[in-house]
């Protein structure tokens, strides 16, 4: 990279430990005009933007969060690389603004320590001011400045401080290569250089800052006497997680009908404009039905990850890794694999991108091979789907509905099996000595609206725009492998009633199209576990993307074709469909079944397409996919057959 | 500023007083760092976190299933198991 020709077009990128208000500060620089990416050959985020503040704009980079630079993390050596220059698609930076939290000033101050052995110009942006002079605490900020060598501004989006200081001091700062303070003389001693930071850095802080009330950070303390008791504390997380869950089942429901009549809305509004003919059919059966199939489930997945940012925000996803670690080494696995775990059940691509955290590269391993049994949110309108159709209204023991009693025993079905697998993983070819748990425990905070709800609209971005691309490609190809060829003696669907009874010419066209066939070519694999070769059309089309089973459905069986008013719904067709020889096609065994396959099945291509980037070689993913596929056809088996023989249909 | 000469002298600035592993404390016990053994990658961690020769710790609590465990040090909390504070000498 040349160096910078004027101030105005300078690269600046944001470090600074986790929980210092970095992104807040990042957020508030650059405002809603950010760029996601992926750093190249990992799936480590790199957000960058543009801050515009007065005659100046800046690209600013946000560096991972991180408490050293010199350690073999990931994060960190991304940070390292970013710092220096090395990777390619991101220019080296001019400045580093250095993010430190004023009210743990030590050990952030620690990372600016490291900064300065670098050759660039680092600005420290002290953040948190606000809760800081609150303690009646009080800092010299220009003698701090002074012993550090490099400008330090105190920054508070809350109330518009410091913005103009830092753009004024971050362009001054881009021309000059600083000669930073050597605070370590090369030695090789590595406890020696740790050491030498760490008195220089006490040796400001007693100098630049005067202590207020040094009891304000007690009420942390306080929330924990509860928050991690021996047993309050279980019990607090326990219900934790049942709010989540009742959350995202109950309350997303009705948001998700409106938009599920939404689209059945619009599929008869492009019927009632358009010729019949291939076009319209395409567009109501294919593109509409498959697409908003999946559509519809974004208040859910928009519900988990509210509540995930809010839980890490606040500080308490630490203090559940905190408490569960035990139980989690256990199995063999971190305390910090709750996190990915948890964020697993929206979905395990997160969650295995959040492995990062986990330095030991077994644990991450073993951590990442059983993210995707968690039950996540594309598997949610399958167990709805099935549940709906055949276990809804039903009670036991007069009060618990057998829907939530079923829904809770995928989810439980899921955590054994992962249970089982870390724990034979971790014996066998992921054997390794424990990973260490030093963690910080953050403050409790307010969590930010605006980073939570920024969060939530990246994520839900980018699951619409993979409705928008995969799914849409993946139902235009299933519409067309149903489609054709044409069978001679259907005319034309849109005449047909897709009723149970008069459903003869549309399932011989089904039949003889090319996914009948290949649907045929598998029903004898898959007849043992309770399915037909519509079922097995369907399957096929999953295993690109669970939630594709429930669109694809939706288009095997014609749903939004009806002319009558009251349109047919998908769960009607599932229950109505009837075998040739007028048997039902769906008992709730084969639903059963059917949903434990989804338990336990490896059907997504983008956490595949993850894994490969994560652990960076093919042998971890295509093993994921091999034993996941055995435990969920040995599963279904066993759920099948064994219900057979136990009586039930 | 200090150097790694200086350094060695650093390590015990309390004359004689009785050093234990941080592991051993109980749930409100304060102590001061001696120093940290070991130097695999544990050891770097804590002092990269701040459990360095001088600096005030002390035990807050301990998780509801006996470990990992507490301590407050520099204005912020840390976590660590027992087996990891075992490389820390402390003065209590």
């Amino acid at each position: 990279m040349d160096g910078p020709s004027h101030s105005n077009s300078l690269t600046v990128a944001l470090a600074g430990n986790p929980n210092a208000g970095k992104t807040t500060l990042f957020n508030y620089l650059t405002g809603l005009k950010q760029k996601v990416a992926n750093y190249p050959g990992v799936t480590v985020e790199s957000r960058s933007g543009m801050w515009k503040a007065g005659d100046h704009a800046f690209t600013v980079i946000d560096l991972p969060g991180l408490y050293s630079i010199e350690t073999t993390s990931i994060d960190e050596s991304i940070a390292r690389d970013v710092i220096e220059g090395k990777i390619g698609s991101i220019s080296r930076p001019d400045v580093v603004v250095a993010v430190v939290d004023s009210t743990n000033l030590e050990r952030n101050l620690y990372l600016v320590t490291q900064l300065f052995e670098f050759d660039v110009p680092v600005v420290v942006a002290l953040t948190m001011i606000d809760v800081f002079e609150k303690r009646k605490h009080a800092i010299d900020i220009r003698r701090m400045s002074e012993m550090l060598g490099v400008p330090v501004v105190a920054v508070n989006a809350a109330d518009d401080r410091g913005e103009d200081e830092l753009s004024a001091a971050v362009s001054q700062a881009g021309g000059s290569v600083r000669k930073h303070l050597k605070l370590v003389d090369g030695s090789d001693n590595e406890n020696a250089r740790i050491f030498a930071r760490y008195s220089f850095i006490s040796s400001v802080v007693q100098e630049t800052v005067r202590h207020g009330d040094r009891e304000a950070h007690r009420l942390s303390e306080k929330i924990d006497k509860i928050l991690t008791h021996r047993f309050f504390g279980l019990v607090v997380l326990v219900a934790v997680l049942l709010v989540v869950f009742q959350t995202i089942f109950t309350w997303a429901s009705v948001p998700m009908d409106l938009l599920e009549k939404g689209f059945g809305t619009l599929g008869d509004l492009v019927r009632a404009e358009l010729p019949a003919g291939i076009l319209s059919d395409l567009i109501v059966d294919g593109i509409i039905a498959g697409v908003g199939g999946v559509l519809i489930f974004l208040p859910q997945i928009l519900l988990l990850f509210l509540f995930i940012s809010i839980l890490e925000d606040t500080g308490y996803m630490a203090r559940a890794a905190f408490m569960l670690d035990k139980l989690m080494s256990r199995v063999g696995l971190h305390g910090k694999a709750f996190l990915p775990l948890m964020s697993s059940f929206a979905c395990a691509i997160p969650g295995i991108m959040a492995t990062r955290t986990i330095e030991n590269s077994r644990d991450r391993f073993a951590t990442i091979m059983i993210a995707p049994l968690m039950s996540c949110s594309a598997r949610l309108p399958v167990y709805t789907l099935m549940i709906g159709a055949f276990f809804a209204g039903q009670t036991v023991f007069g009060f618990l509905s057998v829907a939530a009693v079923l829904m809770l025993a995928m989810y439980v079905l899921g955590i054994a099996v992962a249970i089982a697998v870390a724990f034979v993983l971790k014996r066998t070819i992921l054997k390794a000595e424990p990973a260490p748990f030093i963690m910080e425990l953050p403050p409790y905070r307010l969590p930010k609206i605006r980073t939570i709800f920024q969060n939530m609209l990246t994520r839900a971005w980018l699951f619409v725009k993979r409705a928008g691309t995969v799914i849409l490609a993946i139902s235009i190809v299933l519409w067309a492998l149903m489609y054709f060829p044409r069978s001679a003696e259907v005319q034309s669907p849109k005449s047909q009633v897709a009723s149970s009874a008069d459903a003869g010419s549309e399932s011989s066209q089904l039949q003889n199209s090319y996914a009948g066939k290949l649907g045929h070519a598998i029903e004898p694999i898959i007849q043992p576990l309770g399915f037909d070769w519509k079922i097995g059309v369907a399957l096929i089309a999953s295993f690109a993307a669970r939630e594709v089973l429930v669109s694809t459905l939706s288009i095997i069986y014609n749903v939004g074709k009806d002319e009558n008013e009251e349109s047919e719904t998908l769960i009607e067709a599932v229950r109505d469909a009837k075998t040739p020889a007028g048997n039902p096609v769906w008992t709730p065994l084969t639903a059963l079944s059917l949903m434990v396959f989804f338990v336990l099945a490896m059907q997504c291509m983008s956490t595949v397409a993850t894994v490969r980037r994560e652990t960076n070689s093919w042998r971890w993913p295509i093993f994921m996919v091999g034993y996941m596929t055995v435990l969920a056809y040995v599963g279904a088996f066993i759920t099948y057959q064994g219900g057979k023989l136990l009586g039930f249909e | 500023m200090l150097t790694s000469e200086n350094f060695e002298t650093q390590t015990n600035p309390f004359g004689p007083a009785s050093k234990v592993k941080l592991s051993t404390l109980g749930p409100g016990a304060e102590a001061q760092v001696a120093a940290v053994g070991g130097n695999g990658p544990i050891s770097r961690r804590l002092q990269e976190m701040g459990v360095v020769p001088g600096v005030s710790i002390r035990v807050v609590k301990t998780a509801p299933f006996g470990d990992p465990f507490e301590v407050r040090l520099l204005g912020y909390s840390l976590a660590m198991r027992k087996n990891e504070a075992e490389l820390v000498e402390v003065f209590a």
